[in-house]
């Protein structure tokens, strides 16, 4: 591992931090246009402080949630002898496929009582609890059963074995996970304006619309990015303690599953229980409405136009995040530093805005920089790669690390150029991983609705905003055959998403 | 359709409010060279498409003036034009509140209408300068749960909600903006201290805030709460959808003249950037015409603005709603109702 990045590997992470910076340069060009006499006011409110507490206990739930169904699932798809493993590990990842609105409008209709802080928990949790079940699963799949074994043998119990060899092989797996989920919950917007929580996108919300205030918006806007930068610290802080008690990668015989005995009825019931509330509820929920009919007739012309923009912008925005990722990934899997960190960070801040803020940022950017761009497809699947490139990072990172650079040293001694040892190991070793975040972004960015309806081409509709306008009147009937297709073609990618890496 | 003067006083209250004094308006020598015909245009429209769509059709149908309609929420197409400023493609705005059109009008946003469009419907419906027209009027009404609730049981003014028998059985959506006009209404004809008492005494009856009037009429429909102040057209959009005998809410008009029977309007405005663009004025004009007025009352059940267009079937006169004596001098920005609103604890 050499010390010092080459320096194509500089400039292109260079042009993605230039990227992702443009929704902060836009709020901060929109904060000092008030100037610190007019912003003092509106951040020392006792108001501001009590939304960041909500934000910030928001995530923290959401993210402990998250663990705890996705840990304890991880471990059961991957080590337990579980009947229809495959289905359970499917399960498992299609509550990715579940936007958080669709999910929060069926709790809501199902329990008329739930809101708040609990509701937005429960309906963040369980779409987000894949974020944390697949990148463990993963790491749990790689984890070296030996060390296990070794420790049962010296008479750890089955548990102890477990809690003292196997957590530190996934906790910076567990920690990137609850990571995304935590920025999500930060960042969303459709499920607490459904379940009525104020969290902090519901201030932000609320100054465009109360007086239209731009400058509030862009000041609160600014304080949940010190917010997520918090959050970005905290899990920097974590992963860097885990990574130095993990232990090195194992011999790589395929770690094999355990009987579960007077275990296997509970565990199932676990796991039929998540899958119930994070995909039975909104899909039942879904047919009812479904069932109850709509006057207004559906036109599958329009349905098939939706589903094909939906898929087509969201892989753009895939493409283009993995391109913007694979620099500052490659260069924080394999260099460390002051610089390589801070990249690194500063490329999770765009997940944490809401899709409003990076929407009217990128608008305020195209109109001024590429007015050429302006509302093209384009600029939508740019805007996508800005919001998801943590995604995409933290995959690649984590499928660059599991490259060892011995081998590369190998090839090239073979007598290899670099470009080949690129094309011939480092490439082939990484490419299922860096699949996973195209697939994860894609799938993000279908569910995507405020920056899709700043941005989108005029004329152009995806599954989202097609369901946006028919709820926008009461129309759920009529919503919910677009709301049913968009889960469908999101489940494509949950799907891949959920099966075992091949080893290369 | 004869408005009287205390009717006019009160609409122009729930105009000036919404729109928070129209401010200098755009500047009528910043002429863009536009071609002044393509028979092309391009309309941001915070209002439903497929509401608003076959009246657009109808237009294209007529004028052979192609319109590209890109819909979306009106206050963030009213953030995105702002963002835009003179580099929008948009030629014509048609918001869904006066809010949104007042903001973008005091930013200059606005090319000034011409005289016919802007005088189509009487001045306590529309914008003082000229920048925008009113095309629709939605009054508040009380929605109400008939299985839990006799008509007779509900009260005449809104105060009438801070009564014990109505706690926790009543919704509002604080951060709306009509819910915000009426609250100004309120200020400015009842005077702050009784606007403050009747928000704190929802606060105190443990009043239920939901984000916008359709998940109020939702909230009623499953039987959550027992009455909601919202518009008077969400419940023909539910009908519209679900059919209307499958539609349980009822609706109540205040008594007429108080703010609980506020008439808020949408309207329409030219972007500075197609100022005498034919073919933008055109539709502006066509909006403001017999044709989509009565269509706007028989297809979304609002209220026509331009006088002589008969009013939505089954609902009281637009002239017998509107009432009430206020001292406009007294009129104030939105400011002091926001500012009310977050000391009482509403959002």
């Amino acid at each position: 591992m050499g010390t010092r990045p080459p320096k194509v590997l500089l400039a292109g992470s260079l042009v993605t931090g230039v990227l992702v910076a443009i929704p902060l340069v836009y709020l901060v060009v929109r904060t000092s246009e008030a100037g610190w006499a007019d912003v003092e006011p509106l951040l020392l409110r006792g108001r501001t402080l009590e939304l960041a507490v909500n934000s910030l206990a928001l995530a923290a739930s959401v993210a402990a949630g998250c663990l705890l169904i996705g840990v304890p699932t991880a471990w059961l798809i991957t080590r337990a002898d579980l009947p229809w493993a495959p289905v359970w590990r499917v399960l498992a990842a299609l509550p990715l496929a579940v936007p958080s609105y669709v999910a929060a409008y069926a709790w809501v209709a199902t329990w008329p009582g739930l809101h708040g802080f609990v509701g937005s928990v429960l309906v963040l949790t369980l779409v987000s609890s894949p974020y944390v079940t697949i990148p463990v699963a993963a790491a749990l799949r790689r984890a070296d059963r030996d060390v296990e074994d070794v420790a049962r043998t010296l008479g750890r119990s089955p548990w102890g074995a477990a809690r003292s060899t196997v957590w530190p092989q996934i906790a910076p797996a567990a920690g990137a996970g609850a990571l995304l989920a935590a920025l999500y919950a930060l960042s969303d917007f459709g499920a607490v304006a459904v379940m009525r929580f104020e969290a902090f996108t519901y201030g932000i919300q609320l100054a465009y619309r109360v007086g239209f205030d731009r400058t509030l918006a862009a000041v609160m806007a600014l304080v949940l990015t010190v917010l997520a930068l918090l959050v970005v610290l905290a899990e920097r802080w974590f992963r860097g303690n885990a990574e130095r008690r993990q232990p090195p990668a194992g011999t790589g015989a395929p770690a094999s599953t355990r009987p579960l005995g007077r275990g296997t009825v509970p565990a199932l019931t676990g796991l039929a229980a998540v899958a119930v509330l994070a995909l039975g509820v909104p899909i039942v929920s879904l047919f009812v409405r479904l069932a109850e009919g709509t006057a207004r007739g559906l036109e599958w012309g329009e349905l098939y136009a939706a589903a094909v923009a939906t898929l087509t912008v969201s892989s753009i925005g895939a493409v283009i995040a993995i391109m913007m990722a694979l620099p500052v990934g490659l260069l924080a899997a394999r260099y460390r530093g002051r610089g390589v960190a801070a990249l690194e960070s500063a490329s999770y801040l765009g997940n944490a805005l809401p899709g409003i803020v990076v929407g009217l940022s990128l608008v305020f950017f195209t109109v001024n920089v590429v007015p050429g761009l302006y509302q093209t497809s384009l600029a939508l699947a740019f805007a996508y790669a800005v919001m998801f490139l943590p995604k995409a990072v933290g995959s690649v990172r984590a499928s660059m690390a599991q490259v060892p650079p011995g081998l590369e040293d190998a090839a090239r001694t073979l007598g290899r150029s670099p470009a080949q040892v690129w094309g011939a190991v480092t490439a082939r070793i990484a490419l299922p991983g860096v699949t996973a975040g195209a697939l994860l972004v894609a799938l993000t960015a279908m569910k995507e609705l405020p920056a899709t309806l700043l941005l989108r081409p005029t004329g152009m509709d995806t599954l989202a905003t097609e369901m946006w306008s028919r709820t926008t009147v009461n129309a759920y009937g009529s919503a919910a055959p677009y709301a049913v297709t968009l889960m469908l073609v999101a489940s494509v990618p949950a799907y891949l998403l959920s099966r075992p890496e091949r080893r290369a | 359709m004869y408005l009287n003067r205390r009717a006019a006083a009160l609409s122009a209250v729930a105009v000036a409010t919404m729109s928070a004094l129209g401010g200098c308006g755009a500047d009528a020598d910043e002429q863009t060279d536009n071609d002044n015909s393509d028979n092309s245009i391009v309309l941001y429209s915070g209002r439903d498409e497929e509401l608003v769509g076959p009246i657009i059709d109808a237009f294209t149908q007529e004028s052979g003036i192609e319109v590209e309609v890109r819909p979306g929420d009106t206050t963030e197409l009213a953030a995105q034009l702002l963002e835009e400023g003179d580099s929008t493609q948009a030629d014509v705005f048609l918001s869904q509140d006066a809010g949104a059109l007042g903001a973008l009008a005091e930013a200059g946003a606005f090319a000034t209408l011409p005289d016919d469009v802007a005088g189509a419907v009487p001045a306590a419906f529309t914008s003082t300068d000229d920048t925008w027209v009113g095309v629709t009027g939605r009054a508040r009404v009380f929605a109400y749960d008939p299985r839990d609730v006799e008509e007779s049981e509900l009260p005449e003014t809104v105060q009438g909600f801070v009564d014990p028998r109505w706690s926790g059985e009543v919704a509002v959506a604080p951060t709306n903006a009509s819910f915000q006009a009426f609250v100004t209404a309120l200020r400015v004809s009842e005077g702050e201290d009784v606007a403050e008492e009747f928000l704190s005494g929802l606060v105190d009856n443990d009043v239920q805030i939901y984000e916008s009037n359709g998940d109020i009429l939702a909230a009623i429909e499953d039987g959550q709460v027992d009455v909601g102040l919202i518009n008077h057209y969400y419940k023909y959009e539910l009908a519209a959808e679900v059919g209307a005998e499958n539609v349980i809410t009822e609706l109540k008009f205040a008594e007429p003249g108080t703010a609980g029977a506020l008439v808020n309007v949408s309207g329409a405005g030219i972007l500075a950037g197609a100022e005498g663009d034919e073919d933008a004025e055109e539709l502006v004009r066509y909006l403001v015409s017999e044709e989509a007025q009565t269509a706007f009352a028989e297809q979304t059940f609002e209220y026509p603005l331009v006088e002589g267009v008969p009013g939505p079937e089954g609902l009281p006169e637009l002239s017998e709603l509107v009432g009430g004596d206020f001292d406009l001098a007294r009129l104030e920005s939105l400011d002091e109702t926001t500012a009310l609103i977050q000391s009482v604890g509403l959002v």
